[in-house]
């Protein structure tokens, strides 16, 4: 129970008859790094938003490191979030100075190291900063609080190649060093597939796969089947998840009873089987595309 | 030792990394006793994370590879060097074979597809005696 950082169970919610969260449970463990993958309107700000306890669920319950998220829980987060909206006419100096005080666990070590890494100017005011230097600027501050999990939405929108590898290279440190949990929101298949250890991904507000990456990429196989005298009418057996047709072939994502379907398969008259490995991004495009 | 993974690939990067690591022992670009780099230097260096790489260097102590000493780290075990000096051995029974195929006129496919063959053939040797 406590080995999670973030529990969900069952979220529902929806705003003005629209449903955005369907029955959304989720469990992100100590220590991992989770990327939370969704098409846009998909329900990944409104669940951030539930999780932080800005809103609240219709129905089921999220917790955080076991509780509800109260004040007290919430200062244990480091956020970022989409809208990097900061106080304009403060410099990177002030919002620092100013965050600090509301923290007791302030790390100044680690303050000096995101200003120094991230290449930060102190004196110069918010809306003078590129968009990449806002995004880093929330990150020192999300990380300097001292947090133990990190929410972040979107951490990499809008940066350049070089500086999403600072960020990316930044996080995998701090959980090298610090344990820290990382719960990141991304549409970026490829960063995601780099430093996550987990991931969730959900369509129409509830979660369609999750688990390590790894052992996502080890069970799903994509199984394609030639027949010789055209496709024919079949009754898969259980397993076979998504199911395409593309002329005379057939192709399957599994995730289990892979042997069971390429069975099947060969056991039809006139045809060639094959399977593969799956990436990220097929496992995702199929999950979210077909339904 | 250079590594380099393929985040985007199909096969997982802890896979990857394990096949790398072996094949620069293979190369001698790793030796016996030598220090393969600590798991977070190699996590921050290829941004990937920690986790991975210490699920490869723990699957490579499981296959005897490398010795994982408390406090200061992952080395390349004895063991794993002898295995070395065979597949070097090895290597040059594969070339000479490779080279004579070659000669006799027969294609790379012909060769993978005899190689294959009879690997497979070995397999259901093992299996027939393994249901004995």
């Amino acid at each position: 129970m406590t080995d999670l950082a973030i529990e969900a169970i069952g979220l529902r919610k929806s705003f003005k008859g629209q449903q955005a969260l369907a029955g959304l449970d989720l469990a992100v463990p100590q220590g991992s790094i989770f990327g939370f993958l969704g098409r846009n309107g998909a329900g990944k700000t409104t669940t951030i938003r539930i999780l932080m306890g800005f809103a609240k669920a219709d129905e089921g319950s999220a917790r955080i490191f076991g509780s509800f998220p109260v004040a007290e829980i919430r200062r244990r987060i480091g956020f970022v979030t989409e809208d990097k909206e900061l106080y304009p006419y403060m410099t990177v100096a002030d919002v620092i100075r100013f965050t600090r005080p509301f923290f007791p666990k302030w790390r100044d070590d680690l303050e000096r190291r995101y200003l120094r890494t991230f290449d930060l100017p102190p004196n110069k005011k918010i809306p003078h900063l590129s968009k990449g230097m806002r995004s880093k600027l929330m990150l020192l501050l999300a990380v300097s609080r001292g947090a133990e999990l990190l929410i972040l939405d979107e951490p990499t929108d809008g940066l350049d190649p070089a500086a999403i590898e600072e960020v990316l290279r930044e996080l995998i440190a701090l959980a090298a060093s610090e344990g820290t949990t990382i719960f990141f929101s991304s549409h970026q298949l490829a960063e995601v597939e780099q430093i996550a250890s987990h991931i969730v991904i959900i369509d129409k507000g509830r979660a369609v796969v999750t688990g390590t990456l790894d052992d996502l990429k080890k069970r799903y196989q994509r199984i394609s089947i030639v027949f010789a005298d055209g496709v024919r009418d079949i009754r898969w057996v259980d397993g076979a998840e998504h199911i395409r047709q593309e002329g005379r072939m057939i192709s399957i994502l599994a995730g289990r009873n892979i042997e069971g379907i390429i069975a099947q398969a060969r056991s039809l008259p006139r045809t060639t089987v094959e399977s593969h490995s799956v990436t990220l991004k097929e496992l995702f495009l199929d999950h979210v595309r077909t339904n | 030792m250079i590594i380099r993974v393929n985040p985007s690939s199909a096969t997982p990067i802890y896979l990857q990394l394990m096949e790398q690591i072996k094949h620069a022992i293979e190369t001698c670009a790793l030796q016996a006793g030598e220090q393969l780099p600590t798991m977070r230097k190699l996590a921050v260096e290829l941004v990937i994370n920690p986790n991975t790489v210490i699920r490869a260097y723990r699957e490579l102590e499981r296959e005897g590879i490398v010795e994982i000493r408390h406090g200061s780290g992952a080395f390349v075990s004895e063991s794993a060097t002898r295995r070395t000096k065979i597949s070097l051995k090895a290597q040059s029974v594969m070339q000479s074979a490779v080279d004579r195929l070659t000669a006799a006129g027969l294609s790379e496919d012909e060769i993978r597809r005899l190689m294959e063959n009879e690997l497979a053939q070995l397999r259901a040797a093992e299996q027939s005696g393994r249901d004995k």
